[in-house]
C-alpha cells in the first residue's frame, strides 16, 4: 500500500497545482487586458477626442447621404434667378423649367414654397420668409449691407445675422442672404437626378412612362431607339457619373483576379524548389524561402509605392503589387501543401515509365489541386478588399474615387453610393468563391 | 456481372477512353477561357494605366535606386532616423493590438449569438451572421476615412476601423471554431443553473481559446500591416511619416528607406512570432 500511496499524493498536488496555475493565468489575462486598453486610452489621447470630434460634420454626412437639397439663388449684382439640385453647374435648370414648388411672376422675383406652410418670396433686392408661428421675416440687400426686419425684437437662435451676411434655418429649408446673393434651399428625400440629368428628354417620366416608351414605336430621340436612348442616358449620367464608377468597379475587380492568379502562376513552379521532398538541397529550398517571405515582408504598400513610380496610377501597378505580395503567400502555402503530398502516387505514376515532368503532371497536381484553387479563392474574394484600398493609395479604380468623393466633403450621397457598390461586389465575389469552393470539395468528395 | 468477357472489356475501354477525352477537352478549353482572360485582362490594364508596362518595367529599379543610392550617402543617419520614427512604428502596432484585442472580444460576443446550441436568442442567429457578413465585407479605408471626417486625425478612426473588420473577420472564423465544440460542458453547466454568461466563460470559452489564439495572432499580423496603410490614406502611425517622406521626393528618401526598414522588420518579427505560437498552440490542441 505505502508503494502506491506516494504517487496519488503527488498526482494530487500536481493537480492542485496546476488548477492553481490555471486560475491565475483566467483572472490575469483580464487583468492585462485591462491595463493595455488603460494605456490606450492615455497614448491615442481619448479624453481629447471630445473636443475634436466634429458631431456637426456627422449630421451633414448623414443627413446628405439620404436626401439633397435644390437651390433657388437670386443674383444680387446682376439679377436674375437660377435654379440648380445641390447648387451645381450639372444640376442646373434649363431656362423655363423650374421645380413645381417655385412659381415665377417675372425673371426677377419668385415665390417659393417650402413644406410644412413655409413660404419665401423673392423679389428683385428684397426676400420675405413667412414662418408659421413667427411671422414675416423681411431682408433687402443693398450695396451697403443687408437690412434685416424680423417681427420680434430679439433674433431667434435659428436665425444668424450681421450686417453682411443673415442666416435663417429652419426645419422646412435654409435661406442666405449676403450682399452678392439670396439664396433659398429646400431638401427632398432620395438621391438626385440618380437616373435621369435635367437635360434629358427623360427626367422626371415614372417608371410605367418609361416602359411605354419602350414599347412604343414614337422616337423621343431621332435615330435612336427609345431603349437605346434612355440607357444612354443614365449611363452617360454627369451627374453620378455611372460610366466611370462602373468601370471603376471593374478595374477594382481586375487588379484582384490579374494579380490573384498571375501570383498563383508565378508561385506554383517556385513552391517546387521551396518543397523538402521536391529539393533536397537545403540551400536552394532555404533561399527560395527567404524570398517567400521577402516578398510578403516587404507588404503590398511599399510594392504599391516602389510601383507606382514606375507605372504610374492605373490598376497596372495595383495588380502587380499584389502580384508580388500574394507569390510570396501563395509560395508558402504551396510548398507546405507539396511537403504533404503522398509519394505512393508519384511513384506509382513513375513505375508506368513516366517522364519528371509528367510524374509532376500526373502524381502530384492532381493531390494539390484541392488546395490550391480553395486557396486561390479565397485569396481572389480578399484581394477584391485590399485592390480597393491599393486603389486609394496608387490611384485606380472605386478607391480612388471613394477617396476624391470624401475629400471634398460635400458628396455624401456619393460616398454612400460607392460603399453600396463596393460592399455588393465584396459580398458578390465571396458569395461566388465559397459557391465554387463548395462544388470543389464536393467534386474532390466523389472523385 | 460478365464483365470478364473479352467483348465487355473492350466496351469498357472505349468508354473510358471517350470520357478522359472529354475530360481533356474541357481541361483544354477551361484553359483557353482562363489564358483569354488573362491577357486581354492584362492588355486592358495596361491600356487603362498612366504608363505602360513595357515602358514601366525599364524604370522599375530607378526608384529603388534612388532610394538605396541617398540612404547608402546618409549611411550613418540610418540609426537615428530609425530611432526617430520608433514612435510612430509604436503607434502603429498600437493601433493593429488594440483594435485586435477589441475586435477579438466583439468576435466572441457575436460568435456565440452565432453558434446553433449556444447562442442566447437562437432567432437572432440569421441576424447576427449576416452582420459579420456585411462587417467583413466593408473595407477598413472606408470607414476609417469617414471616422476621420468626423474625429479629426490620429489614431482612433484606423483604431475603429479595423477593430469593426476584425469582428467580421475573426467572429465567421471563431463561429466555425464554436461549432467544433463540445455541448455537453453547457448541459452540465446549466443543470446546474448557470446563467448564460457564466456557461459561455466556463463551459465554452477553456475549450476553444487555444483554436482563438491562434486565428488573433494570425489576425494582429494582418492588422499590422492594414495599420501602416491606413496610415499612408489616413493619419497616424508610420504610415502617415512615410507619405509625407515619400511625397517630399529626393532629399527625404533617407528617411523612406529608414521607414522602409522598420516596417519590413516589424512585420517579418511579427509573422515569425505569431507562426511560432500558432504551431505550438495548434500542434498542442
Amino acid at each position: 500500500m505505502a508503494i502506491t500511496d506516494a504517487p496519488i499524493v503527488q498526482r494530487h498536488d500536481a493537480a492542485l497545482a496546476l488548477f492553481t496555475r490555471k486560475r491565475i493565468i483566467a483572472g490575469a489575462v483580464p487583468v492585462i487586458v485591462l491595463a493595455y486598453f488603460a494605456y490606450i486610452f492615455f497614448a491615442f489621447d481619448i479624453p481629447g477626442l471630445s473636443e475634436r470630434a466634429r458631431l456637426d460634420n456627422a449630421r451633414v454626412l448623414v443627413a446628405d447621404s439620404y436626401s439633397y437639397k435644390t437651390h433657388v439663388t437670386r443674383d444680387n449684382r446682376t439679377g436674375g434667378i437660377t435654379m440648380a439640385v445641390e447648387g451645381s453647374a450639372k444640376g442646373t435648370y434649363p431656362e423655363g423649367m423650374a421645380p413645381d414648388w417655385v412659381v415665377q411672376p417675372d425673371d426677377d422675383s419668385a415665390r417659393i414654397a417650402l413644406p410644412q406652410g413655409h413660404e419665401v418670396l423673392i423679389d428683385g433686392d428684397t426676400m420675405r420668409y413667412d414662418v408659421p408661428g413667427y411671422g414675416p421675416i423681411t431682408a433687402t440687400a443693398s450695396r451697403q449691407g443687408i437690412d434685416l426686419s424680423l417681427p420680434t425684437d430679439q433674433a431667434p437662435d435659428w436665425i444668424s445675422a450681421s450686417k453682411t451676411r443673415v442666416n435663417i434655418t429652419t426645419k422646412a429649408g435654409r435661406v442666405t442672404v449676403t450682399k452678392a446673393r439670396t439664396e433659398v434651399m429646400r431638401y427632398a428625400l432620395g438621391w438626385e437626378l440618380f437616373w435621369f440629368t435635367l437635360d434629358s428628354p427623360f427626367h422626371g417620366k415614372s417608371l410605367g412612362e418609361l416602359a411605354a416608351l419602350v414599347v412604343s414605336g414614337d422616337r423621343v430621340v431621332s435615330g435612336q431607339s427609345n431603349l437605346a436612348a434612355i440607357a444612354g442616358d443614365v449611363w452617360n449620367n454627369e451627374m453620378w457619373r455611372h460610366k466611370d464608377v462602373i468601370w471603376a468597379l471593374f478595374e477594382t475587380l481586375l487588379m484582384a483576379f490579374l494579380g490573384t492568379m498571375g501570383a498563383a502562376m508565378v508561385a506554383l513552379p517556385l513552391a517546387f524548389m521551396a518543397a523538402r521532398n521536391f529539393t533536397p538541397l537545403m540551400v536552394v529550398r532555404q533561399a527560395f524561402r527567404r524570398l517567400f517571405d521577402l516578398l510578403r515582408g516587404v507588404d503590398a504598400l511599399i510594392w504599391t509605392i516602389v510601383l507606382s513610380r514606375a507605372f504610374g496610377p492605373g490598376p497596372l501597378t495595383g495588380s502587380l503589387a499584389i502580384l508580388l505580395t500574394d507569390t510570396g503567400s501563395f509560395g508558402k502555402m504551396f510548398s507546405e501543401a507539396l511537403e504533404n503530398v503522398d509519394p505512393r502516387e508519384i511513384d506509382g505514376v513513375q513505375s508506368t515509365g513516366a517522364k519528371p515532368l509528367q510524374r509532376y503532371r500526373f502524381g502530384v497536381i492532381p493531390q494539390i489541386t484541392p488546395i490550391l484553387l480553395s486557396q486561390v479563392l479565397y485569396y481572389l474574394e480578399s484581394n477584391t478588399r485590399s485592390a480597393t484600398i491599393i486603389g486609394a493609395i496608387t490611384g485606380g479604380g472605386i478607391g480612388l474615387l471613394l477617396t476624391q468623393a470624401i475629400i471634398t466633403q460635400q458628396d455624401w450621397e456619393k460616398v454612400s453610393y460607392y460603399i453600396v457598390l463596393i460592399v455588393m461586389l465584396v459580398v458578390f465575389m465571396d458569395w461566388l468563391s465559397g459557391m465554387i469552393r463548395r462544388r470543389l470539395i464536393r467534386a474532390g468528395d466523389a472523385g | 456481372m460478365a464483365d470478364t468477357a473479352p467483348g465487355n472489356a473492350h466496351h469498357i475501354q472505349t468508354a473510358y477512353m471517350q470520357m478522359t477525352r472529354r475530360k481533356r477537352l474541357y481541361g483544354a478549353a477551361m484553359l483557353a477561357v482562363f489564358v483569354a482572360l488573362m491577357v486581354s485582362g492584362f492588355r486592358l490594364a495596361d491600356a487603362r494605366s498612366a504608363g505602360s508596362f513595357a515602358d514601366g518595367i525599364g524604370n522599375i529599379f530607378d526608384f529603388p535606386g534612388e532610394v538605396l543610392f541617398e540612404a547608402g550617402e546618409k549611411i550613418t543617419l540610418l540609426p537615428t532616423l530609425m530611432a526617430k520614427f520608433f514612435p510612430s512604428l509604436l503607434e502603429t502596432i498600437n493601433i493593429a493590438a488594440a483594435s485586435t484585442l477589441l475586435g477579438a472580444i466583439g468576435a466572441i460576443v457575436l460568435s456565440l449569438l452565432a453558434t446553433r446550441g449556444m447562442a442566447r436568442w437562437p432567432r437572432l442567429i440569421p441576424v447576427v451572421r449576416r452582420l459579420l457578413d456585411l462587417l467583413r465585407a466593408i473595407p477598413e479605408i472606408v470607414v476609417a476615412l469617414i471616422l476621420i471626417f468626423i474625429l479629426g486625425g490620429g489614431p482612433v478612426p484606423a483604431m475603429i476601423a479595423i477593430a469593426l473588420h476584425t469582428v467580421g473577420a475573426l467572429g465567421k472564423l471563431f463561429s466555425e471554431v464554436n461549432e467544433n465544440a463540445s455541448l455537453k460542458p453547457l448541459e452540465g453547466l446549466h443543470s446546474v443553473g448557470a446563467t448564460w454568461t457564466q456557461r459561455m466563460w466556463l463551459g465554452v470559452i477553456p475549450q476553444v481559446a487555444p483554436n482563438y489564439l491562434s486565428y488573433a495572432l494570425l489576425r494582429f499580423e494582418i492588422n499590422i500591416r492594414a495599420s501602416a496603410i491606413l496610415g499612408f490614406v489616413g493619419s497616424g502611425g508610420i504610415g502617415y511619416d512615410l507619405k509625407n517622406a515619400f511625397s517630399w521626393g529626393q532629399g527625404r528618401y533617407d528617411e523612406v528607406a529608414a521607414i522602409f526598414l522598420l516596417l519590413f522588420g516589424t512585420i517579418v518579427f511579427f509573422d515569425q512570432l505569431s507562426s511560432h505560437y500558432r504551431n505550438k498552440l495548434t500542434g498542442k490542441a
